[in-house]
């Protein structure tokens, strides 16, 4: 069984929520991702998205635009993304998925992406502007890879159309938090329970839920109506904070590692207090 | 001839909705609203006046005496003059179109995305006339070059957001304006300005443009007594192109010729021309020909003329690349620049840079026409934007 089901499983059993916090591959450099992977992993972390850096990234808010911008400095590929991947799956058995935007892997050869992904260790992908009638293509390559290729759904999205993306998706289903872009919001919408339950009603399958949660009591409160969290911008934001300009370079700051670390520890403990 | 595009918004390979989710409900709201208003004669009538009563058209055909005259090689060449409509180019004929449909479906904000200034300013005009709120997203590096259209969005009541992001042009405006539509999805609607984006846009915007095309048939038939031999046009994102094209796709002997802008040279990083020296990829919701590099990230484009300046086009010009249909050459940033310097001499009108690069090719093409040949150039708009910019590119030299 792919490890993103089978940790959906023990989630389940444990009647809490997975953690799923999202980062930039490459930003601000390759080793400090390893580096972040593996201490997110230590914290508690059930599943990491990695984004791949994309120049026009049309759902993101300035916070993931920016990161995209930093990692982009020193021009991170698709293949510098596996090349991590390969690397830190020595290290950990935690599920990895991509999450990048269509014309990178289109350039990649979809075949070839698919291949190389699967190769690396990453167990699946979200690529946010490939809607499931232009998904065919993708997924057809995808699945015998083993890869699991997650849609996703919106609070705007009609309930015949939920069925259909959520008999499609695999791994679990995405369910964007909110009408927008990503980053952080100090307040979500009143009516995200309410979304929440009714996809429920309309799947068997896990759904996770992401756009603008940034606290652990934002965590805490979703954590009883959905089996995933996804934390981006806010995780992105601490990795800006704690990175360090050295003329036209960036580093990572001495405690950015801890900090994203410590930040990752508190959601995840906030994932336990929903039932 | 097959039904282009197909019902999932597919130009052979080309076109598509590569969107987020969020924009799904909306694109087919606007798909099936579009094709609902098609059908409603109260819908074209309605169109019609405007286009007749406010806009100016039909707009004239005009023989370029001068221009042709200093072409020599005995050819005729006619200007399709869309300089002359209400707002100073093509877009207005756009914006019409879509802010009306918006406005049947309920929508109370318009909102637009803007290189040149000419498609944002044609936007807020049309807001202003149906009185829906508006807002343009512009590149920073383009409101500086374009100066006197931010003032007249302003003035029609538009507000216009600086675009900080990225290039500062055209291409980052498109994604600004995007963020910003799924964002407020429920009441607002977007009007892009070519035959770009996700479907139904390129259809629908292609067109509301025809009627460019339409009236030159009619026109060139009355004035010349038969079809014209060629028909030019610039191609940025490649609306006023597709409009003046599109009723003359079927008359093969009709040589259609687009012409993008070589910037610094496309040998160079400096142009923007996606169907010379560019490959097919996804931007913007829809799979094209772009500027791209390996990876699949998108490239920045460069043009003089900043309704030029983007790094993709619309996909069914792809496919009439690839079938052939169309030639598509570009003129650099000079080449431009002289024909703007010509037309304004020899027949007195000052054409948009954009405009300008049709112009240019024409100097290249005459030679090898027959005697007598008729050309047509669409004049996609008016140079009163571009004169400071030319002013100062003339100073320059000059010291
Ligand atoms: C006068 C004029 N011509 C041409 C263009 C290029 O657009 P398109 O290729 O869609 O006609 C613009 C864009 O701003 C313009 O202002």
């Amino acid at each position: 069984m792919n490890r993103i089901n089978r940790m959906f499983l023990q989630i389940r059993k444990r009647k809490e929520a997975a953690l799923i916090p999202f980062i930039t591959t490459g930003d601000p450099d390759i080793a400090t991702t390893e580096a972040l992977i593996l201490e997110m992993d230590r914290q508690g972390a059930d599943l990491i998205e990695l984004g791949l850096p994309f120049s026009d990234p049309l759902a993101d808010g300035p916070t993931i635009q920016a990161s995209s911008q930093r990692a982009l400095r020193h021009n991170i590929n698709a293949k510098d993304l596996f090349g991590l991947v390969k690397k830190v799956r020595k290290k950990t058995d935690i599920p990895l998925v991509l999450m990048g935007y269509y014309n990178p892997l289109l350039q990649y050869g979809l075949s070839a992406f698919a291949k190389d992904a699967a190769t690396s260790g990453l167990d699946g992908t979200i690529v946010p502007d490939l809607p499931l009638e232009e998904a065919k293509g993708w997924m057809a390559v995808a699945k015998p890879q083993g890869l699991a290729n997650i849609l996703l759904v919106a609070p705007n999205t009609p309930a015949d159309r939920i069925r259909k993306i959520a008999r499609a998706t695999q791994g679990f289903l995405y369910y964007v938090s909110v009408t927008g872009i990503t980053g952080t919001r100090t307040e979500l919408p009143t009516e995200l329970s309410q979304g929440l339950n009714g996809i429920k009603q309309l799947t068997n399958k896990p759904v996770a839920v992401g756009f603008g949660i940034s606290k652990p009591a934002q965590v805490s409160m979703l954590s009883a109506v959905t089996d995933g969290i996804i934390v981006g911008s806010a995780i992105i934001k601490l990795i800006e904070a704690h990175t360090i300009k050295k003329g036209n370079d960036l580093k990572a700051g001495p405690d950015l590692v801890k900090k994203v670390g410590e930040f990752v520890g508190e959601l995840k403990k906030a994932t336990k207090t929903g039932y | 001839m097959n039904k282009s595009p197909n019902n999932s918004g597919h130009f052979g390979l080309y076109g598509g909705r590569f969107v987020p989710e969020t924009l799904m409900p909306a694109i087919t709201e606007l798909d099936s609203a579009y094709r609902k208003a098609r059908q409603d004669a109260g819908f074209k009538k309605e169109l019609n006046q405007i286009l007749k009563h406010y806009v100016g058209r039909p707009t004239p055909l005009y023989e370029a005496k001068g221009l042709q005259e200093a072409a020599g090689h005995e050819i005729r060449v006619f200007l399709k003059r869309e300089d002359l409509a209400h707002t100073g180019a093509h877009k207005i004929n756009n914006t019409i179109g879509q802010v009306l449909l918006a406005k049947r479906m309920g929508k109370t904000r318009i909102i637009a995305e803007t290189g040149a200034g000419q498609h944002g300013v044609a936007t807020a005009t049309a807001a202003a006339l149906m009185g829906l709120k508006c807002e343009v997203y512009m590149g920073r590096k383009d409101m500086v070059r374009q100066v006197m259209n931010v003032f007249r969005m302003e003035l029609t009541g538009a507000k216009v957001i600086p675009v900080l992001s990225g290039t500062q042009t055209l291409k980052d405006a498109i994604n600004e304006t995007i963020r910003d539509w799924v964002t407020n999805v429920g009441d607002t609607h977007y009007v892009i300005g070519s035959v770009v984006g996700p479907h139904p846009y390129p259809m629908m915007v292609r067109n509301f443009q025809s009627v460019i095309g339409r009236e030159t048939r009619r026109q060139i038939r009355q004035i010349a007594g038969c079809l014209p031999d060629v028909v030019m046009a610039c191609v940025g994102g490649g609306s006023n192109a597709m409009g003046i094209f599109y009723p003359f796709i079927k008359d093969q002997g009709i040589r259609l010729i687009g012409v993008e802008a070589a910037g610094k040279g496309v040998e160079t990083d400096f142009h923007s021309a996606p169907l010379a020296v560019g490959s097919p990829g996804v931007l913007h919701g829809a799979m094209s020909y772009l500027l791209q590099d390996r990876w699949g990230q998108i490239k920045g484009a460069h043009s003089l003329a900043p309704g030029l300046d983007y790094p993709g086009v619309g996909p069914e010009h792809s496919v009439f690349k690839d079938s052939g249909r169309v030639e598509y050459v570009a003129v650099d940033d000079e080449q431009a620049l002289e024909a703007f310097r010509l037309l304004s001499e020899t027949d007195g009108i000052i054409p948009a840079l954009e405009s300008a690069h049709a112009v240019a090719y024409l100097k290249e093409l005459a030679p090898s026409l027959p005697k007598g040949s008729i050309v047509v150039i669409n004049l996609s708009g008016r140079g009163d934007k571009d004169v400071a910019t030319v002013a100062e590119l003339i100073k320059e030299r000059a010291d």
